[in-house]
Parts: structure tokens; sequence; C-alpha cells
């Protein structure tokens, strides 16, 4: 553990040949690697592009159909994490395995304790978590819940668990995607120090950003490859990009457009939870004919609350919703989409699409009962068939055919079908909650150019997204969530990612002064 | 060893499936017969299935068994698809029988194609009706439909026990605990002259058509489907799924109240606590055997009622009790829902 042991040797992993394939799929193919003592490497690839079967193998999840493992020179046993966790490999996952009602040193021992007499073992082991994160500042105190820690704590005690088991090695699964951009920053500071000191990383990541910002060296993967392996000083988000889609990559462009009249109007809007927690408090927004308004915050601050208000699936307790002019009294999903607003859910499987139906039935969901798909109760099928084909070949939804069951589709084209299904409304307003979320780079890019058309062709946009690259590259104006509160909507030229992070963790934009 | 979700059920292996299940279930209770009996297998089931099919006698009483079967395996198979868990269709097919003899025995009189519609009618929403409560109650207070629906089976049949001692009770039935009657205008005519065998079996069949039909292409059919696949989805896309779930229960409810008007206007003729042999539990089997599909529960009800009808007449031969016919229903229940796992998931052995 400690930089005065015993010499290591230079390279600390190495995969070999690495090859896994699940049916027909090659998820790794011929896959060779190297991690030195005290470098940062980034896992850089698509969704599907093999990343995370390649760290299940590393870890012992899986076992490889060829190739091998080595730690520390000594070639790990497939299959087995236990070796993996003595062989000095530590794995922080994307979500959380922490309990939240037990405190941070009982996360971080449970699994290592010894059934006889553990509260013994309890006063080593807290003497070696307060050495360990002082030694390494980790600042964490042992005995708080782990419910009060907020999402970068959290990470941090993930990362003292894998360390506290003596782990020289550190495996990272998309550890950003929960946190902040401060937060991040923190992360990847934390990542060096522990560099500094001897350790190793592997971080997983599809954002260019993030790797260009704290790895040493990057790997590109592309369909199961090692496309390249380059120094990071040496390379850029423009061969990044190529080197992981396969082509150049296009950069969504928003021209410039006078907005028009207000389209949504949200008045001091209110929503109450159980036991009278305001999960909306207050909420004043405005949305234009022809703009994008971008809504950011670390998630549960509220945007579930708005969408589900602005879906027709939640009412508020308080405040006046206005479409078109129009207060809105008869709620409900029904009613939204009577007045043409597009909703794209938060989450396609669970709410967007029904994975047991059909492809077209699912394109006609919403507007089964329409006189086109309807006749006197019976369903019009063949107009449902063709227009299921009309979204598919403009959509360009990649589907065995129409009549397989969508859940076979890959998110991207599960997300496209469901822009087929809404913009087939002919939306005035659409509503995109977490539009981009999962999808690969390809569909992200053909999602953006989406929405950004319907801006163009004058619709209004309520853009929800974590991914504040996509709300600074999309977006005409930009609000922030912080516990229920809205901040005012801010132009797009007044914003920065660094002003966005400071108001996501709650300061007040004009605290900022100069800095900002 | 490890399970993985198939991406498509092969159509053969969803035929199959049931086929195989009731071959495994029968192979078991060939064990149970040399056990029970020490009777040749091969004996006994050919009684069986002498039995069942053996006579002209012996097609029409298993047709007749099969009738109820039917219209309560399409209640259950209706229901179970929307993913609401009608345990009740034994307690509506007599409620649906109570408003047959409450109605049918004298107390209104009109001519033949005026009073059989009217019982069916009525006979089908006191179904509904009964069905109406936990419906509102699970989509309302999330009350759990298979508590509700199977209380009230203990419910309705006290109720009917107690109509039977008391104001139902008739007159001229030497103190049996029977309904008088129903008029000769209200019964069902017969397929069979001198049979049993009555008209309910075609309505049973152009049923099963209909609520195929319904579930396919009608849009209602379609927010059924949709409600039963995933009710979140739906909710969002603006299916009203709760309406859509009051519906189901009306309609199921319905279908096992017919199954008790069937049983007394056009079989019995009166109503006893022993009307049905528990047609509603059975229609739950007779669903599952057909994966739900409303033509399946046709060709799965009728193999019930060879199974029961089969073992009756065994029993009367041989020294097995007919309570054989309960157990093999049972295991190839089992044995179905093995085997609609087996085609759902792949078994990798490593």
């Amino acid at each position: 553990m400690s930089p005065t042991a015993a010499p290591e040797p230079e390279v600390v992993l190495r995969l070999r040949g690495i090859t896994k394939r699940f049916g027909a799929l090659t998820a790794n193919d011929d896959i060779n690697l190297e991690l030195r003592r005290g470098e940062i490497v980034a896992l850089l690839g698509e969704n599907g592009a093999g990343k995370t079967t390649l760290m299940n193998i590393i870890f012992g999840h899986y076992q490889a159909d060829a190739g091998a493992v080595e730690v520390f020179g000594e070639r790990l046993p497939p299959g087995h994490p236990a070796a993996a966790i003595a062989a000095g490999v530590g794995m922080v996952h994307q979500h959380f395995t922490l309990a939240d009602n037990l405190s941070v040193l009982e996360n971080v021992v449970v699994g290592t304790e010894p059934s006889w007499r553990p509260w013994q073992a309890r006063k080593a082991a807290r003497r070696k978590l307060t050495e360990l994160a002082g030694r390494l500042g980790l600042e964490a105190d042992p005995d708080a819940p782990i419910g009060e820690l907020s999402v970068g704590q959290r990470q941090r005690v993930e990362i003292l668990k894998a360390l506290y088991r003596d782990a020289r090695i550190l495996i990272l699964d998309e550890p950003t995607a929960v946190l902040t951009p401060q937060e991040t920053e923190a992360l990847f500071a934390t990542l060096r120090h522990l560099t500094e000191r001897g350790l190793s990383a592997l971080f997983i990541s599809h954002k260019m950003s993030e790797v260009l910002a704290v790895s040493d060296r990057v790997v590109v993967l592309r369909d199961g490859r090692v496309m390249a392996s380059r120094e990071t000083a040496t390379t850029d988000r423009g061969e990044l990009a190529e080197l992981m889609v396969g082509r150049p990559l296009r950069e969504p462009k928003r021209q410039p457009r006078a907005p028009g009249e207000p389209v949504l109007e949200l008045t001091e809007v209110s929503l109450e939870g159980a036991a009278g927690r305001l999960l909306l408090d207050g909420v004043s927004l405005e949305v234009l004919a022809g703009e994008i308004l971008g809504i950011a915050g670390v998630s549960g601050n509220g945007q579930t609350e708005l969408a589900g208000l602005v879906a027709g699936t939640l009412r508020a307790s308080a405040g006046r919703l206005k479409l078109f002019g129009q207060p809105v009294t008869v709620e409900g999903p029904e009613a939204m989409i009577e007045r043409q607003v597009a909703r794209i859910p938060e989450d396609r499987l669970a709410e967007g699409v029904i994975g047991d139906m059909t492809v077209w039935e699912n394109a006609i969901l919403e507007r089964y009962r329409s006189r086109k798909f309807s006749h006197h109760g019976l369903l019009r099928r063949r107009a449902a068939w063709s227009d299921a084909a009309r979204i598919i070949e403009s959509f360009d939804v990649r589907c065995p055919s129409a009549q397989a069951r969508i859940r076979l589709l890959s998110g991207g084209n599960i997300q496209k079908l469901i822009l087929g299904r809404v913009f087939a409304l002919d939306p005035r307003l659409i509503l995109a909650n977490q539009p981009t979320r999962g999808l690969d780079v390809g569909a992200v890019a053909y999602v953006q150019e989406r929405l950004l058309a319907a801006r163009e062709e004058g619709a209004a946009v309520i853009l929800i997204s974590e991914d504040l690259d996509e709300l600074m590259a999309l977006s005409d104006r930009v609000a922030v969530f912080y516990r229920g509160r809205l901040s005012a909507a801010m132009p797009r030229e007044e914003v920065t990612i660094r002003k966005l992070g400071l108001m996501m963790a709650g300061h007040d934009p004009g605290e900022l002064g100069d800095a900002a | 060893m490890r399970l993985e979700r198939r991406e498509e059920t092969p159509l053969l292996w969803s035929v199959l499936a049931p086929a195989l299940a009731i071959v495994v279930s029968l192979l078991v209770c060939a064990l149970l017969i040399l056990a029970w009996g020490g009777v040749m297998v091969g004996d006994a089931y050919l009684l069986m299935l002498k039995g069942a099919l053996g006579s002209v006698f012996a097609v029409t009483e298993t047709l007749a068994r099969a009738t109820p079967l039917i219209l309560t395996g399409l209640a259950a198979a209706f229901a179970f698809r929307a993913k609401f868990w009608n345990i009740g269709a034994e307690g509506q097919l007599y409620a649906g029988a109570v408003v047959t003899v409450v109605l049918g025995t004298g107390w209104i009189s009109l001519p033949a194609p005026l009073m059989m519609p009217l019982l069916m009618g009525a006979g089908a929403l006191a179904g509904a009706l009964m069905l109406l409560g936990p419906a509102f109650l699970k989509v309302r207070f999330g009350v759990d439909e298979v508590v509700t629906t199977l209380l009230g089976n203990f419910i309705m049949l006290l109720f009917v026990s107690m109509m039977l001692e008391g104001p139902l009770k008739d007159p001229m039935g030497l103190g049996w605990p029977q309904s008088a009657p129903v008029l000769d205008t209200a019964a069902w005519p017969k397929l069979i002259a001198g049979k049993r065998l009555h008209a309910g079996l075609l309505l049973a069949l152009a049923l099963a058509a209909l609520v195929w039909f319904v579930n396919a292409r009608t849009t209602f059919g379609f927010a059924v489907r949709a409600v039963g696949a995933n009710p979140k989805a739906a909710a969002f896309a603006g299916i009203p799924v709760e309406r859509v779930m009051l519906q189901v229960a009306m309609v199921s409810g319905g279908l096992a109240g017919l199954a008790g008007v069937g049983e007394v206007a056009g079989l019995k003729g009166n109503l006893t606590l022993d009307l049905s042999p528990g047609f509603g539990y059975a229609g739950i089997v007779v669903a599952m055997l057909a994966q739900l599909h409303p033509l399946g529960v046709v060709v799965s009800a009728l193999f019930i009622a060879i199974v029961f009808v089969g073992a009756d007449a065994m029993s009367r031969a041989v020294a097995i009790s007919s309570y054989l016919a309960n157990v093999i229903v049972a295991t190839s229940l089992l044995f179905m829902l093995v085997a609609v796992f087996l085609i759902q998931y792949r078994v990798r052995l490593r």
C-alpha cells in the first residue's frame, strides 16, 4: 500500500488477447492493454463498444473465452472476483454499492470483518480507515450515515472501500455520471493524488472532455476492438471522436433565431410530495416558441417533477400553468397529447415504450384512439402499419421489422421511434427529459439535430439534461434546479459550465462575482 | 447453470409446450396409478379415454363439462392479460346462477326469446358487479385483488347456502337445499335430444372467438394489452389505465357469471350448492394452459373436461379414486408453468 513497500513491477495490469463472445456478438476481440504503475489510463468507447465487458472480465465477473489477465505479473484465475480483490484490484461502480442506513465505517468494513469478536476488529478498522483517509486526503467522517452524504462524498467512500481492501489498481466505471462539474474536478484531483503515491487507475468513460482532463493515456475501443492507444498530451477531441465513432462527428450547430410567443408559462408552481416536502417550490418559467430552454440540476432536485407536470402525469398543488396562453384545467397525459405536446420521457423502457408489444403498436401508442387508427372501436391496422413504416423510414429506426417486439431494439433506436411518435403530433411544445442519456454518440447527434430542427420550425423545447455540454450546445437559455427551486433562466451567452456547476450545488450566482 | 431470456419465442414451441406438459404429467400420474391401484397404467388411461370420448353419450357429457370451463377460462384469460388477477370466477359463477333462479323460476314470465337473453344479461351483470368492488378497491386504494376476489368466493358460497335454506328454497323440494326449477321458457335448448349437452357450448365457442377478436383487433383490446404489459408506459401514453382495469373486470366477471347462468338454465335446471365442482378455479388452469390465448382456452377446456369426465368413468370401473383427475390437472399446470418458463428462457450450462 505505502509507497515505500517492496518495489513493484512497472506494468501492474496486463491484458493479453482478451476475447469474449456472447452468441454471435463478439464483445471483446483480442484486446491487449497495459497499465503502468502511477498511471491513469482512460478506456474510451461508445455504449456497446465492450468497455463494461472488459471490466467485468478483469474483475472476474465474466470468464474470457481466450486471453489472460495478469496483475503484478501474476496471472489471475478467471472467474473469481475474490482473487481479483486479493491481487489488489479495486472497483468503483457507476451505481454505488453502499447501504444508506449504515455509517461510512460500517460500509467500508462490511465483508472484511471476522465473525468472531467483530467489535475488536472494528477498533483496528477505524484506526486503519482514519489513517488511510488522512494519508490520501480523502476526508470522511467514519460515523456519518451514508444517507446524509452528498453524491461526491459517497463516491469517495467507494474509493476508500476499495483502498481499505489494499487495492493498488482502481477501476472506475463511468464515475462522473452522477457528479456535478465541481465534484468531478475533486474526483480527478483525488485520482491524481493517488497515482502520485503509486496507485494506478483504469478510468472508463464515454465523455471525451473528461478523458482528456484526467488521463495520461487513452485507449479507444470500438466494436470490441482496441482502435488506438494515444498519449493524452498528443491527441485531441476531434481525433478521439473519430476513433471512437469511426467517422468524423458533426457538432450540433444552433443557428441564431428570434424567439416568438410564450408557449408554456408556469407561475409560482409548487408540488408537495410525501410528508409535505416541497418537490417543486414556487417554480416560474416561460418557454417561447422557437427556443430551447435548458434545465440543469443534479438529479432529484425537481427535474422529474417538472417533467411530470408538463407531461400530465403529475398535478401541481399550487400555482398556475398556461399552455398557448390558455390556463390548463383538464390535466392528464391525454390532454397534453391532444394539445400537441411532444413528451420524451426520462426512462425509455419504463415509461416510453411497452417492451413486449411490437414496434408498430408502440408507434401508435399515443394516438391509437385517433380517427386515423380507429374506426368504430376497431383498430385500423393497415393505417397503423403504414404509419409505423413511415416513422421507421424517416427516423432511421433500425429494426428487424415493424412486427418485432420493441425490447429487441437498441436504446438509440427505441429513442428514435419515440421521437417519430411524438413528432407525429406535429408538436408546438417538446418536453425532452434526458433525451440522449445512455445513447451512443451517433444517436446522440441524431436526437440533438432533431431537437434543433424542431426549434428552427418554431417549436418550444424544454430540454432537461444532466449533460452540461449538451445543455450548453443546444440551449438558448438555461435555468438551474436546486432543491425544488428553479433559478431565473439565463441567456446561454452569460452561462459557463463552472457557473452552472456552482448553481447546481446551491450557490447563488450573485455571490460569484468576477469568479464566474 | 445460467438462464438467459430468449429474444423471440419460436411459435412451434409455444404450441408444443402445452402438449409436452400434458404428456409429462400423464407419465408422472402413471406412477401414481401403479402405486395406488396396482392397475395396468395403459388400461387405466384407456378407460379414461373411453369414458370421455368412447360413445356419443360420453362425448356430449365431455362437451357439456367443457362449456362452463371455456367461459371461466375466458374470464381468467381476459383478466390475466391485463394483469388483473381475478381468482373469483367461482363466486361470480354462483352470482350468475343465483340471479338466474331469482328471475327465472316464476317471478317474471316472458316468452322464451325475451326470457333467455334477459337472464343471460342479468347473470352476466351480476358476475360483473361482483368483480367491480375488488377492481375499484384495486385501482383506488391498491388493495390486492387476489385476496379480495378469492375471499369473495367464500362469501358468495355462504350467501347461496343461506338463500337455499331460506327464500330460494324449493317448497316442492322435499326439504333439500335446492331452488325451484327454472321455467321452460328460461331453459336453454338441448343440442341433441335426450342428452344433457346444451346451446351454451355454441355460446361459449362464439364468445371465445369474440374475445380473441376484441383482444387482437379492437382499440379496447389494444389498451388492455398495453395496460397489462406496462401500466406505467400505458398511463404515460394517455391510456386511461384505471378505466381499462374496471372494464376488464366487468368483462371478466360477466363471462364467469354467464357460466353460472348456463349451468342452471342449460344443464341442471335448478340451483344447488354443488352446482360447480370448482369450475371457477379450474378456469384459472384452463387459462394458464392456454397461455391466455382465447382460442387456446377452448382446447385446454376440452382437455380438462376429458380428464374429469374420463376419471369419473375410470373410477367406476376400477378401484382408483376420481380425485386422480385433480392430480392430473394440477401436475399438468405445474409442468405447463415450467414449460412456459423454458420457452421464454434458455438454460445454459457452463
